[in-house]
């Protein structure tokens, strides 16, 4: 047993008997945000669309295999496998395009391998930097974003190649 | 970027296709993908929905409040140009926090006022003081406890063990946490001193 098993089930049942007790009617609560959560998947449905058909069609036409047998040996020094990239490439702009890249790269190598379990990673470590960025100062009015953007993109590199590394050395193959 | 990147996938794939002789396979999948869209979309939906419902009684609890309450005395040594009772810092600490247990939907709220509180003090409105850079920063590279939205995803994509994750998503945003606080105290230092206009 590790911390991950005990993870959710510790977290789940504190939070309930915690709310219970503090005089929350948990089932209620609980349909009121399962309703929001399944008006979220909703609105993500049209970006998972989108990205499975355009995938479908760059991977079905040989386009994805020719790219990452080109890109292949250049990220090879970096150990980043190439079907990562696209993630890498989207992830910072685009929430939804990302999710919907990661979960096309769960489905087609399956979640529990290497490429799966990378992906899995990079999409819980990783943020839309750039669009909090824009969106946080434009909230309000600051212009001049000085060392702002070089900072968030280091920890972002750091992020992408820490999450092939790390995942490397806990899932050794 | 995400429109020419979306339309590059597609003209260059059926491009490829037509090259190759396989523009058929390329149809098809433009046409059949959608239906693996939508079936992928009903599974997350579940999860999704589950986490929603629990994070909604967490917050209904004020759990959050309580994690945030002590996370504020910790932040006074990443922001110390911020007086000890600054408004945004409970602010950040529940945006922090939210970030923390992957309720990423609850953190937007808590960042804006951050900023807003952040810019209340900013003597120069224009331009970014050092605390706001170093809260983006923090925001978008804070350590991650909970990476709910890799969990659902593995789940909806029938992962023997969704949650076996958690351990390198934990390692690799504390590697980024620890670089960009880093980072920050270097850029801080380096960075030119604006002159008041």
């Amino acid at each position: 047993m590790s911390f991950s098993s005990w993870l959710i089930p510790t977290l789940v049942c504190t939070v309930l008997l915690v709310a219970h007790a503090r005089g929350v009617p948990v089932f209620e609560v609980f349909i009121q945000g399962a309703e929001e959560g399944l008006r979220l998947a909703a609105h993500l449905l049209p970006y998972i669309l989108a990205i499975y058909v355009a995938l479908g069609v760059f991977r079905s036409s040989g386009a994805l295999g020719l790219l990452t047998r080109w890109l292949g040996p250049a990220l090879a020094p970096l150990r980043v496998p190439a079907e990562i990239l696209p993630i890498i490439l989207v992830r910072p702009i685009a929430s939804g395009a990302a999710t919907s890249i990661i979960a096309h790269v769960l489905e087609t190598h399956g979640p529990d391998s290497f490429l799966g379990r990378v992906a899995s990673v990079l999409q819980g470590s990783s943020d839309t930097t750039l669009y909090v960025l824009t969106l946080y100062f434009g909230s309000v009015g600051v212009r001049r974003t000085r060392y702002a953007l070089p900072l968030c993109l280091i920890g972002d590199c750091t992020g992408f190649f820490g999450a092939v590394l790390i995942t490397r050395l806990l899932f050794p193959r | 970027m995400i429109n020419g990147i979306w339309l590059g996938l597609i003209v260059i794939g059926f491009g490829v296709a037509a090259l190759q002789g396989r523009l058929d396979a390329g149809t098809v999948s433009f046409l059949t993908e959608s239906r693996r869209a939508v079936d992928l979309t009903l599974a997350l939906g579940g999860t999704i929905a589950v986490w929603f419902g629990v994070s909604r009684v967490a917050q209904e609890a004020r759990i959050l409040d309580s994690v945030g309450r002590r996370l504020a005395p910790l932040l006074r040594f990443v922001f110390p140009d911020l007086a000890r009772d600054h408004p945004a810092l409970t602010a950040i600490a529940l945006n922090l926090a939210a970030n923390i247990f992957g309720l990423g939907n609850a953190a937007t709220p808590f960042g804006l006022q951050a900023m807003k509180e952040l810019q209340a003090t900013n003597r120069q409105p224009r331009t970014a003081t050092p605390a706001m850079i170093t809260f983006l920063a923090l925001n978008s590279a804070v350590l991650t406890l909970v990476p709910s939205g890799a969990i659902a995803l593995r789940a909806a994509t029938g992962s023997s063990d969704p949650a076996q994750i958690v351990e390198a998503v934990v390692l690799t945003t504390g590697l980024s946490m620890a670089v960009v606080l880093a980072a920050d105290r270097v850029f801080r230092r380096l960075a030119p001193r604006d002159r008041q206009p």
